[in-house]
């Protein structure tokens, strides 16, 4: 089972307590943006086999989402962080790169 | 190709069963074919035998990285309907359910095809709003559903109870003509027919690159080295994804796990195959009697063909309250496979921005039942580059609003 840390009030919780909310990061596209940029915000994830950012939402806990780093490939978990932020912090960076040297995601490595 | 008969049968019995021969041929791949389709699940094969079947395309190769049936084709809980909501998807799955009640004489191999019947629960005022919908839809399709009243779900199911204190069985969506077959066996009858055409399948073999010169593709780089094609069908379900990173171009599809499970074999109890959308639970009994039980999806981005064990308690808990005498059944086993998801639940048969290079993927949770019909459009469009089945299903639909939106009407996984 999968076993998150929630990053606001510290429980180790089980993948039960969790709701997965998809991929992390996602830059919005609304109103008077492109065709192009819309359609790829409302459908095209990154869907890697390897390292992926995703939220969940400490659902049956605090309530509050978060940001997870895990491999899809080995379902290793790389680390938890805040969700106000538009990137993985340097620490959760580096776990990752410890790992999976060379790692990418669109706008950041 | 030795015919398969009851002749055969008995003319092996009197020797020993020493004059079988292997089913299919293990050939090295060959420097160039016409068609490399990559995928020997049951799609990737289909495609294959009605190329040449039906167009005469025989210089063909499949690719397959481990054992033919082994993704989510040696995977699935086999149930087979055509009761969809949308006119595209009700043309390909009935296509494809017309074709398996001949498969096996037209494949000279028995898929053990089962038109059980197929019955969709009812177990909310809506969902008897939508499935009365989808049953009218139907009509107008030419598909034969009905729609059936609790007294006639508890007839055809004495096991069920209609009066649970949750979710009490108000009706359902009966299609007579849905039922099962041997998930295996449709691989491997596929496998022999396109053997016999003089078609490779190449086991044991990974794509691992997709080259390309101006624009269009040119073959495969392989674990077994490259080889050369005019045209490329992608058709590998959960590694759609990759795939498409290889040939150049990105899908709207994610991959995730789903999981299945069976119990202890028991004696026939149940003739048809239940699905119960509210409670997120399924269930049918297979010909050895083992009660073979499906679900929802797991909830995360997976490419390890393993679930999470919490979905499968809650497929049981979901399925004792409306069959209470499985409650003291063992389960035997449980596995997943990774299901390539589109934002609408619809798969994708399509060409791609690269020439020559068409995909066959995004048939999720639902596609068993699709294979002889996606096969026989796949082929087509192949072939011919247009084909009425599978047009509404390309990849320009999501850029232009054009879904096919089956979440709404099945609302699990099937
Ligand atoms: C638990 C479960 C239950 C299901 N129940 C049902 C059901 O009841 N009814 C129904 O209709 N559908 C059901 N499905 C869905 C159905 O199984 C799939 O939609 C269908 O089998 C997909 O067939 P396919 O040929 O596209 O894919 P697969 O059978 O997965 O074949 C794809 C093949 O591509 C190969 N491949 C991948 N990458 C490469 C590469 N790089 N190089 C070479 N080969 C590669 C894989 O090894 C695999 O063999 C279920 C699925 C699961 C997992
Ligand atoms: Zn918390």
């Amino acid at each position: 089972m999968l076993i998150l840390n929630c990053p606001y009030c510290g429980v180790d919780a089980e993948e039960t307590e969790l709701a997965a909310g998809g991929e992390a990061h996602l830059k919005r596209y609304g109103p008077g943006s492109s065709d192009g940029d819309f359609h790829d915000y409302l459908f095209m994830r990154e869907n890697p086999k390897g390292v992926h950012f995703e939220r969940w939402r400490h659902a049956n806990g605090c309530g509050k989402w978060f940001h997870a780093a895990r491999c899809t490939q080995t379902l290793e978990v790389f680390g938890t962080y805040s969700a106000q932020v538009f990137e993985p912090p340097q620490k959760i960076k580096d776990a990752i790169t410890a790992k999976r040297p060379g790692w990418t995601w669109r706008e950041f490595s | 190709m030795k015919h398969y008969s009851a002749f055969a049968v008995a003319r092996e019995a009197l020797r020993y069963h020493t004059g079988w021969e292997r089913a299919w041929r293990s050939p090295q791949p060959k420097k160039r074919y016409d068609v490399i389709i990559v995928g020997a699940g049951g799609h990737g094969l289909a495609t294959a035998y009605y190329l040449g079947k039906n167009y005469g395309i025989q210089n063909v190769a499949v690719i397959e990285k481990g054992w033919l049936g082994g993704g989510n084709t040696g995977r699935n809980t086999t149930i087979i309907r055509s009761n969809y909501l949308q006119d595209p998807s009700a043309a390909i799955y009935e296509k494809a359910r017309g074709l398996y009640e001949d498969l096996s004489q037209d494949l000279n191999y028995n898929i053990m095809f089962s038109p059980r019947g197929v019955m969709m629960l009812a177990q909310t005022q809506h969902e008897i709003r939508g499935y009365q919908r989808t049953a009218h839809a139907n009509a107008l399709q030419g598909v034969q559903t009905e729609w059936i009243t609790p007294e006639r779900v508890k007839e055809l199911v004495p096991i069920i109870n209609i009066d649970g204190p949750r979710y009490p069985v108000l009706g359902a969506l009966w299609q007579e003509r849905g039922g099962t077959a041997r998930h295996d066996a449709v691989a491997w009858g596929y496998a022999r027919a396109c053997s016999a055409m003089g078609m490779d399948i190449i086991q044991q073999c990974e794509v691992t690159g997709v080259r390309q010169e101006n624009g269009r593709v040119v073959g495969v780089d392989t674990t077994k080295g490259a080889i050369d094609c005019e045209k490329l069908g992608i058709v590998v379900a959960g590694h759609s994804g990759q795939l498409a990173e290889m040939a150049g171009f990105r899908l709207p599809l994610e991959a995730i796990a789903l999981q299945a499970l069976v119990s202890e074999p028991i004696k026939p109890c149940m003739d048809v195959v239940v699905m119960a959308n509210t409670v997120h639970g399924y269930m049918s009994q297979s010909d050895k009697g083992e009660m073979v039980i499906g679900g929802g999806t797991d909830g995360f981005n997976n490419y390890t063909q393993r679930g999470s064990f919490h979905h499968i308690e809650e497929t049981v808990r979901a399925l004792v309250e409306t069959f209470p005498m499985i409650s003291r059944l063992k389960m035997l086993r449980q596995w997943g496979g990774i299901v390539d998801m589109t934002g609408d639940r619809s798969p994708i048969l399509s060409k791609t921005p690269l020439q020559g290079c068409f995909i066959n993927g995004g048939w999720g949770t639902g596609g068993f039942k699709a294979i002889p019909g996606s096969g026989w459009g796949m082929a087509q469009l192949m072939a011919t580059g247009h084909s009425p089945l599978t047009e509404a299903f390309s990849l320009d639909r999501f850029k232009e609003g054009r879904f096919i939106d089956e979440s709404v009407a099945a609302g699990v996984a099937h």
